[in-house]
C-alpha cells in the first residue's frame, strides 16, 4: 500500500508544530510520546499500521478551526478520527500528519422532540443517540453493527448503514444538518431542523466523504418513532438459490421488510454455535426477514411473507412469539462476526454491493475461489439491500495467508463490479479498496471528483492517501484538458 | 439570436458543450421545459434542448431499480412503473398549475435538476435520497458517473446527490437510476375540521411523532380547502389531514385507531379515491392561487405557527394589505407555501420571518424582472457561497451551463 510521501520538513518542525498546537488546545490535549501515539497507529482495519506525527484533542469548534489552520501554514496533513473503528482503513495515520481525535466532542446538544431531530457532537456514539431518545419512544435508524462504539461522526464520514437500510436509509437519508470547519479554518452550517437545505446539496457531498473534505463538528440527525410492532421470521433453505428467488419474491410482492438478512451454511453454524439462538443447522441458507409497523399492518406482512417462503420450498420457518424471542433470533446473525472469529485465527470482512438476484451467482463464484486460494469462507448478506459481507478466513501466522486472503478478497469486490454492483456499500474505500477504484471509474470520473475535493481543499491535506489510488494536482485538475502527470505515493512501511 | 442544439444522443451533448466551453457559449438546459419559469431568468448564448435523451433503458421491478434518460416525460414514467404497482415513494409534483405551463410536461432530469418531493417526503425522504446514479456531462464536455443501481454504496463521493437540486449548473445530466418501491394498495385520510392553524399544526406535530406512520401531514386553511374536489375537504373551514397507506384491509382499521385518538375534534374518513385526489391537489399545489408571488419555505415544523403568525404581523404592520398571504402547510409544517395577494414579493417580511430559525425561502412564482432582483434561493452566508462558487467552477470552470440560474453571477 503506497502513501503519500512524507513531508521531510513537516517531521523536522514536529516539535514546534507540537508547541503551536498546544497553545490552542486544552492541557494534555497535544500528545506526541510515541506510547501515546501507539495508540491511535491503526483503527478497524489493523492490517495496515502507522504512528502518526502527533494527536490533538480539541474540544471546541473554534480549536479545531485553529488547528487545521496551524497545520496548514506548517504544510502538514491532518486525519481525522472518531472511535477508529473504521473497517477500511479510514482513519489510519500518515507519518507526516496530525491525527485529529474527535472523541472529546462527546455530548449531545440538543434533543427536539417536537422537530424530531437530535444535535450531536461528532465523538457521540450512534447507539447514545437512540439511547437519549429511548424513553419517549424514539430512536436513530442506521444501525451499523459497531453501533455500541462507533460514532455519529464517523457513521457522516462513511455513510454508515447496518440491517435496515432498504426501509430506512443509510446516514446520508437520516442526517439534516452539519457544522464543518474546511481545512482553511473557515466553519459553515448546512441544513438544520428543517428538511430540505438550500443550495447544492453539500449534506449528500459529505456523507462518505470519508474525512477528505471538511472535519464535522456537530451533526443534526433524524430521529423517528420505534415501530409498535416488530415480528422476525426465521426461514431456512436447502440452497442459497432458494432463499435468493424468496427475497426477490418478498420485494416483488410488495412488502418492505424492514430487515432482511441472509446467512450461508458456514455462517449459520458458526453463529449457532456461539450464541445458540436457534438457527436449523442443517441448512445451506438462513433468512431473517423482520416486518415492523402498526400491529394490523404487521400480521398481514407476516402471513404474506410465510406464504411466499413456503411457496419457495422453504424447510423451516419460525415466527418470533414475542420481542423476547425476536431478538433472540437476530443475536445469531448479530454476532455473526465475532462468531466466525471463533473458528478461524483471523477473519477479513469484504463489503461488495450486488443487484440481489445475482446472490446465487455470486456465492456460487466465491465458493469457487474459495477452493483456488485455499482459504474458507463465511457468507452474511444484508439480503434486502444488495450488501454482501463475505468473511474469509485465514491465519496471519502462516506466512502468505494475509496476502492471500486480500487477494482472494479484490476478486471478490472485482466479480462484485463485473455483476452490476459497487465496491463498498457501508465500510467505505478509505486504503483498503483504493487501488480498486478504477474496477469502478474511469480517470476522466475519478478526476471530477478531486475537482469537488479541490473545491473543499485546495493543498490536499485533509486525510490524503485515502480514496484515490492516484493523487493530482488541484492547479493541474483546474485545467480544461487534463495530461498525464501522474504522482505516485511512495512505499507505506507495513508491520 | 439564440441558437437551438437539438443533440439526438449522449455523445453529441458532450461535443456541443466541449464546444461550447472552448468559445464561452453559454447554455440554456432544457427537457420538457416545464420550469422555465422557475428559478432565476437567464440570457444566454444558445438552448440546449435534450429532449431526445428520453427513454427507459432497463426496469427490473423485482431490483427496485429503473434506469432512464434524463428527459424521458413523467407521464411515461408513472406509466410503467403503475404497470408492476410501483411508484416513486418521493411523490414527484408537477407544478404546472403554479408556474403556468401544461401539466405533464415535465421530465424526470428536471424533478431530479430541481429536488422537489411531494407530500411522502416527511417519512420517505426527498428526491435526492432516491437517486442510485447518474450520469452526465461537466461543462468541460467531459463525461462522468457516479453512484451505481445498488442502494447501499459509498464508493466514491455521492456526485449523484449533488447534481439532484443543483438546477443544471454543474452538469447534464444524460441518464438516471433511481430506487423504485411498491405502490401502497389502499389509503385513508384521516380528516380534523374546522381547527385552527396552531391546534391543527399541534395535531400534526403529535401524529408525526406517533407510531401511526401517518404519510402525509397537511393542514389546509380556508381558502385552500374550499378550492379542492373533495366535496368534505371544500366544505369544510379548515382540514387537518393525515394519510395512512399501506399493504390491505388493515388501513382502514388503522385509519379508524387514529380517528378514534380525536374524540373531541370533528372527525372525517377519506376513502381510497378521495384521498389520492387531495393529496394530488396538496402535492401539485393545485390548492393554491394562478397568480401572485409564491414563496415556498422549508422549516422547522414546530415552528411554522409562528413563523405564520410573525408573517401575518410582519405585513400588517407593513400596511401590506397587498400581501395579504395565504399559507398551506404540508410536511407537518415543514412546507410552506406562501402565496402574496398580488405580484409583490413582500421579500424583506417574509425572509424576516425566519430569524434565529433554520430554513429558507423561495421565490418560486414572480414576473422575470421581480426574479431577476430577488434572490430566488436564500442568500447563503459568505464562507458557504464562496464554497458554493468554487464547486460550480470545479464542474463547470466557462460558466456555461445555465449560468446565473440559482446565483446571480455563478
Amino acid at each position: 500500500m503506497e502513501m503519500p510521501e512524507p513531508n521531510q520538513d513537516v517531521i523536522r518542525r514536529s516539535g514546534e508544530l507540537a508547541i503551536a498546537l498546544a497553545a490552542v488546545l486544552s492541557k494534555g490535549a497535544v500528545l506526541d510520546r510515541e506510547d501515546q501515539r501507539r495508540v491511535y497507529e491503526s483503527d478497524g482495519l489493523t492490517a495496515y499500521r502507522q504512528m502518526p506525527l502527533m494527536v490533538a484533542l480539541p474540544e471546541t469548534t473554534d480549536q479545531v478551526s485553529k488547528v487545521l489552520r496551524i497545520c496548514g501554514s506548517f504544510g502538514a496533513k491532518v486525519v481525522p478520527r472518531g472511535a477508529g473503528t473504521s473497517l477500511s482503513g479510514g482513519a489510519l495515520p500518515l507519518a507526516d500528519g496530525v491525527l485529529l481525535g474527535m472523541a472529546r466532542f462527546n455530548r449531545i446538544l440538543a434533543v427536539d422532540y417536537a422537530n424530531r431531530c437530535v444535535v450531536a457532537q461528532p465523538g457521540v456514539t450512534n447507539l447514545a443517540i437512540s439511547d437519549a431518545v429511548a424513553d419517549r419512544g424514539f430512536y436513530y435508524a442506521p444501525d451499523p453493527s459497531s453501533q455500541i462504539a462507533c460514532t455519529i461522526g464517523g457513521n457522516v464520514a462513511e455513510n454508515a448503514g447496518g440491517v435496515h437500510c432498504l426501509k430506512y436509509g443509510l446516514t446520508t437519508n437520516n442526517i439534516q444538518g452539519l457544522e464543518m470547519v474546511l481545512m482553511d479554518g473557515q466553519v459553515m452550517r448546512l441544513g438544520g431542523r428543517h428538511l430540505d437545505q438550500s443550495g447544492y446539496d453539500l449534506l449528500g457531498v459529505m456523507a462518505g466523504s470519508e474525512g477528505l473534505l471538511a472535519v464535522i463538528t456537530e451533526i443534526t440527525v433524524r430521529i423517528l418513532p420505534k415501530p409498535q410492532t416488530a415480528q422476525a421470521l426465521l426461514v431456512g433453505f436447502d440452497t442459497v438459490q432458494a432463499a435468493g428467488d424468496c427475497v426477490a419474491a418478498i420485494i416483488a410482492g410488495g412488502i418492505i421488510p424492514g430487515g432482511m438478512e441472509l446467512m450461508d451454511g458456514p455462517a449459520i453454524r458458526a453463529a449457532e454455535a456461539y450464541a445458540g439462538a436457534g438457527y436449523p443447522t442443517d441448512a445451506q441458507a438462513l433468512l431473517i426477514v423482520e416486518v415492523d409497523g402498526t400491529g394490523q399492518e404487521v400480521a398481514v406482512l407476516a402471513e404474506r411473507v410465510s406464504r411466499i417462503a413456503a411457496d419457495h420450498g422453504a424447510t423451516t420457518i419460525r415466527a418470533s412469539n414475542s420481542d423476547q424471542e425476536r431478538v433472540k433470533f437476530w443475536a445469531g446473525r448479530k454476532a455473526a462476526f465475532p462468531a466466525v472469529g471463533r473458528i478461524s485465527p483471523d477473519y477479513y470482512c469484504m463489503d461488495g454491493t450486488i443487484p440481489r438476484a445475482r446472490l446465487a451467482q455470486v456465492l456460487g463464484q466465491i465458493g469457487v475461489m474459495s477452493e483456488r486460494y485455499g482459504l474458507g469462507v463465511a457468507n452474511v448478506f444484508h439480503a434486502g439491500d444488495g450488501n454482501l459481507h463475505p468473511l474469509i478466513l485465514y491465519d496471519a501466522n502462516i506466512p502468505g495467508e494475509l496476502d492471500r486472503a486480500e487477494q482472494f478478497g479484490a476478486d471478490i469486490l472485482r466479480l462484485c463490479v463485473a455483476v452490476g454492483g459497487v465496491l463498498t456499500g457501508e465500510h467505505g474505500v478509505g486504503v483498503e479498496k483504493r487501488d480498486l477504484m478504477n474496477e469502478v471509474f474511469t480517470e476522466q470520473d475519478l478526476a471530477q471528483q478531486q475537482r469537488l475535493k479541490c473545491a473543499f481543499d485546495p493543498d490536499g491535506a485533509l486525510n490524503p492517501g485515502k480514496v484515490f489510488p492516484t493523487l493530482h494536482r488541484c492547479a493541474e485538475l483546474g485545467r480544461v484538458h487534463v495530461h498525464g502527470g501522474k504522482t505516485r505515493f511512495p512505499e507505506l512501511p507495513r508491520l | 439570436m439564440t441558437e437551438n442544439f437539438t443533440p439526438t444522443d449522449a455523445k453529441q451533448v458532450a461535443e456541443i458543450v466541449a464546444q461550447a466551453a472552448m468559445v464561452g457559449t453559454t447554455l440554456d438546459l432544457r427537457g420538457g421545459g416545464s420550469k422555465l419559469a422557475y428559478g432565476r431568468p437567464m440570457k444566454t448564448d444558445a438552448i440546449l434542448d435534450i429532449s431526445a435523451l428520453s427513454g427507459i433503458g432497463l426496469y427490473e421491478p423485482e431490483e427496485l431499480v429503473i434506469t432512464m434518460g434524463a428527459a424521458t416525460p413523467m407521464a411515461e414514467v408513472h406509466s410503467a412503473l403503475g404497470e408492476a404497482d410501483q411508484h416513486l415513494a418521493f411523490e414527484p409534483p408537477d407544478y404546472g398549475h403554479v408556474l403556468g405551463h401544461p401539466v405533464g410536461s415535465a421530465t424526470i432530469g428536471g424533478v431530479i435538476a430541481c429536488n422537489l418531493s411531494g407530500p411522502r417526503r416527511i417519512t420517505a425522504g426527498a428526491a435526492r435520497d432516491h437517486v442510485l446514479g447518474i450520469a452526465a456531462i461537466s461543462g468541460r464536455g467531459d463525461f462522468f458517473k457516479s453512484g451505481g443501481r445498488v442502494v447501499k454504496n459509498v464508493t466514491g463521493y455521492d456526485l449523484s446527490k449533488l447534481m439532484a437540486g443543483s438546477m443544471g449548473t454543474l452538469g447534464v445530466m444524460t441518464e438516471v437510476t433511481l430506487k423504485t418501491l411498491p405502490r401502497p394498495k389502499e389509503t385513508r385520510t384521516v380528516l380534523l375540521l374546522g381547527m385552527g392553524a396552531e391546534t391543527g399544526l399541534k395535531a400534526l406535530e403529535q401524529t408525526a411523532g406517533s407510531q401511526a406512520e401517518a404519510t402525509g401531514l397537511a393542514f389546509l386553511p380556508q381558502p385552500q380547502s374550499q378550492r379542492s374536489a373533495v366535496p368534505v375537504v371544500s366544505e369544510a373551514e379548515t382540514v387537518t389531514a393525515m394519510r395512512l397507506e399501506g399493504a390491505g384491509d388493515s388501513v382502514a382499521d388503522r385509519a379508524m385507531v387514529l380517528a378514534g385518538q380525536h374524540k373531541d375534534a370533528k372527525v372525517q374518513i377519506l376513502d381510497h379515491d378521495e384521498s389520492l385526489t387531495l393529496w394530488a391537489e396538496i402535492r401539485d399545489c393545485t390548492l393554491m392561487p394562478t397568480s401572485g408571488a409564491l414563496w415556498r419555505m422549508s422549516v422547522p415544523p414546530a415552528s411554522a405557527a409562528q413563523i405564520a403568525a410573525r408573517l401575518a404581523a410582519r405585513l400588517a404592520a407593513r400596511l401590506a394589505n397587498e400581501c395579504d398571504p395565504e399559507i398551506l402547510f404540508d410536511w407537518a409544517g415543514g412546507l410552506m407555501w406562501v402565496a402574496m395577494k398580488d405580484d409583490d414579493p413582500c421579500e424583506g417580511p417574509l425572509r424576516n420571518a425566519l430569524d434565529g430559525l433554520s430554513g429558507h425561502a423561495t421565490l418560486v412564482r414572480a414576473n422575470d424582472e421581480l426574479r431577476r432582483t430577488i434572490p430566488v434561493f436564500q442568500p447563503q452566508p459568505g464562507p458557504l457561497a464562496d464554497l458554493s462558487g468554487r464547486i460550480k467552477e470545479a464542474f463547470d470552470p466557462q460558466g456555461i451551463l445555465n449560468p446565473g440560474r440559482m446565483v446571480a453571477g455563478q
